[in-house]
């Protein structure tokens, strides 16, 4: 009885994605060709593709690695391997998990009062990159310690015993089978991220905007996003019901941009684990 | 008059509040195999560790007392660990080879320690190899995974990674437990010819291996140095009636 109770609700989870992924599946595969794909929208978004939504996504979480990645991983390490573990440290976990749990809107907001206005950023591909990072930092943190905390203590012991310093044991004995997990941790993150439409709406995300300047010029511009075009497309064109299908072509893009992310991830999870399993 | 390695004056080690070591004072003579003998849980690994400094790693402990080695006070502010585990090598209970190849382990303590010169290298990853009784075994595979070696190898492999950085005191923790009674044999042929080059000293669990490849032997109980001496006296005419009932196992 209790296994089929738990057994009915999991076929009801996976329903409901599959439901969710068949309808944009079916929907939005016949506009996506290679013109959606490298067009502009032409005609009041009428016609045309998402290139630019698609370039913009991909500069803004450029900017997100870039500031999350070394922080993230400079912050787990610092947490996993040097603080003296006490109270401090503990509350100082507490509150980067909590982090995690904030609404991204927020972060929005912080992002807007942060990086917009008081460093001057303006709205534009970096302060939207930074807010995004912001938003991803437990994630890659929370990763990278979990990644830390799997490399077994006798990998460190050998490496001190053989009068390795400290930094020289994390660097050569610690992190090269560590980086896997925080990669796999990081870019689930990152997944997250690019999917996100709240933070972004405001530091920088514009309605059309379709000619991105040259790097690096572009970092300082407003850009188009894949999430935030998806919810102009659907809730804010004045011709909404004959740009749906365009709405579910670009559905369909982020979701594949999301799901092979995530692929990814798993990959370099399973690859290294193989590499690394007679441990 | 025995030339002394190591000697240790009323050292006591603690972790948080709980005293593991209570007023340790013994010598560990140069070139000698010196066995640290009792039950689990009685100090005779935290002793070892000590030596090292591997306690070090582990938080809140604390330690008092006196632990010289060479004229030289281990626990003394102005000495560099690092230098101390270069002159110090251990071997782990648990052969804890690191995830490369065979000619990687070997030379991981080399490179750390900034040698650059590829010939240097292999010519003293063979001696270490030749030294640990492995090399012929794996002359010819050198760039497979040491985790493809069979455990007596990894072990004697762990043996020749802590011999490579040339130490001068060989720090061994059980490190026959977890073998087979051939590569058992073969680790205790091995300590056998080292002492020729290095004071060693060896934590076991096995009474018989103790007296057959140790000089001297220390009993230990409940964090106390119950009795230290030469192997044979030990076994065969302890002063204690603890070592006696130990070494004939009537406990432990």
């Amino acid at each position: 009885m209790g296994f089929s109770m738990l057994g009915l609700t999991t076929l009801a989870v996976i329903l409901v994605l599959v439901f969710i992924l068949f309808d944009i599946f079916s929907k939005g595969i016949s506009v996506i060709s290679w013109e959606f794909i490298t067009d502009k929208p032409r005609r009041g978004m009428t016609e045309g593709g998402i290139w630019p939504a698609i370039v913009g996504t991909f500069w803004v979480s450029l900017v997100t690695v870039f500031f999350s990645v070394p922080i993230g991983m400079f912050t787990a390490i610092y947490l996993n391997e040097y603080a003296v573990q006490g109270r401090l440290i503990r509350l100082i976990r507490l509150a980067i998990r909590n982090l995690s749990g904030v609404p991204s809107i927020v972060y929005g907001l912080f992002g807007f009062a942060l990086f917009t206005l008081m460093l001057n950023l303006g709205l534009s591909v970096i302060s939207s990159g930074l807010t995004l990072g912001l938003l991803t930092l437990p994630w890659t943190i929370t990763a990278s310690e979990e990644a830390l905390k799997t490399v077994p203590r006798s990998y460190r012991e050998g490496a001190l015993a053989l009068g390795a310093t400290k930094w020289q044991t994390i660097r050569t004995n610690v992190l090269p089978y560590a980086v896997p997990g925080m990669l796999t941790g990081t870019i689930l993150g990152l997944a997250r991220a690019a999917g996100e439409t709240a933070p972004i709406l405001f530091t920088g995300v514009a309605f059309f905007w379709p000619i991105l300047p040259e790097f690096p010029k572009l970092l300082t511009r407003q850009f188009m996003a894949l999430p935030y075009h998806l919810f102009i497309m659907s809730t804010q064109h004045h011709e909404i019901v004959k740009v749906r299908p365009l709405a579910y072509g670009t559905a369909l893009v982020l979701i594949v941009l999301i799901v092979s992310m995530n692929g990814l991830a798993i990959w370099i999870r399973y690859h290294f684990r193989k590499k690394y399993k007679r441990i | 008059m025995p030339d002394f390695k190591i000697t240790t004056r009323n050292f006591h080690f603690y972790y948080g509040k709980f005293k593991a070591l209570n007023d340790i004072s013994m010598d560990i003579e140069t070139n000698r195999v010196t066995a640290l003998i009792g039950p689990s849980g009685c100090g005779k690994s935290t002793f070892l560790r000590s030596l090292n400094r591997m306690n070090d790693i582990i938080p809140d402990t604390r330690v008092e007392g006196s632990i010289v080695l060479d004229n030289q006070e281990i626990y003394d502010r102005n000495v560099d660990v690092v230098d101390l585990r270069r002159r110090i090598g251990m071997v782990f209970q648990k052969s804890n080879p690191f995830p490369k190849t065979i000619l990687e382990n070997v030379a991981y303590g080399l490179r750390i320690n900034g040698e650059r010169d590829k010939g240097r290298i292999i010519r003293r990853v063979e001696q270490s190899l030749r030294d640990a009784a492995l090399w012929d075994e794996v002359k010819d595979r050198l760039d497979d995974s040491a985790m493809d070696l069979s455990g007596g190898q990894q072990q004697r492999l762990c043996i020749a990674r802590a011999l490579a950085v040339q130490p001068e005191v060989l720090l061994m923790d059980e490190p026959a437990s977890a073998l087979d009674p051939i590569a058992t044999q073969k680790i205790e042929e091995l300590i056998f010819d080292l002492k020729k080059m290095y004071t060693i000293v060896i934590v076991t669990h096995n009474m018989q291996q103790a007296a057959r490849v140790s000089d001297y032997t220390a009993f230990f109980y409940l964090g106390e140095l119950v009795e230290f001496g030469e192997t044979d006296q030990i076994f065969t005419n302890p002063a204690k009636k603890k070592t006696e009932d130990y070494v004939t196992g009537r406990f432990g």
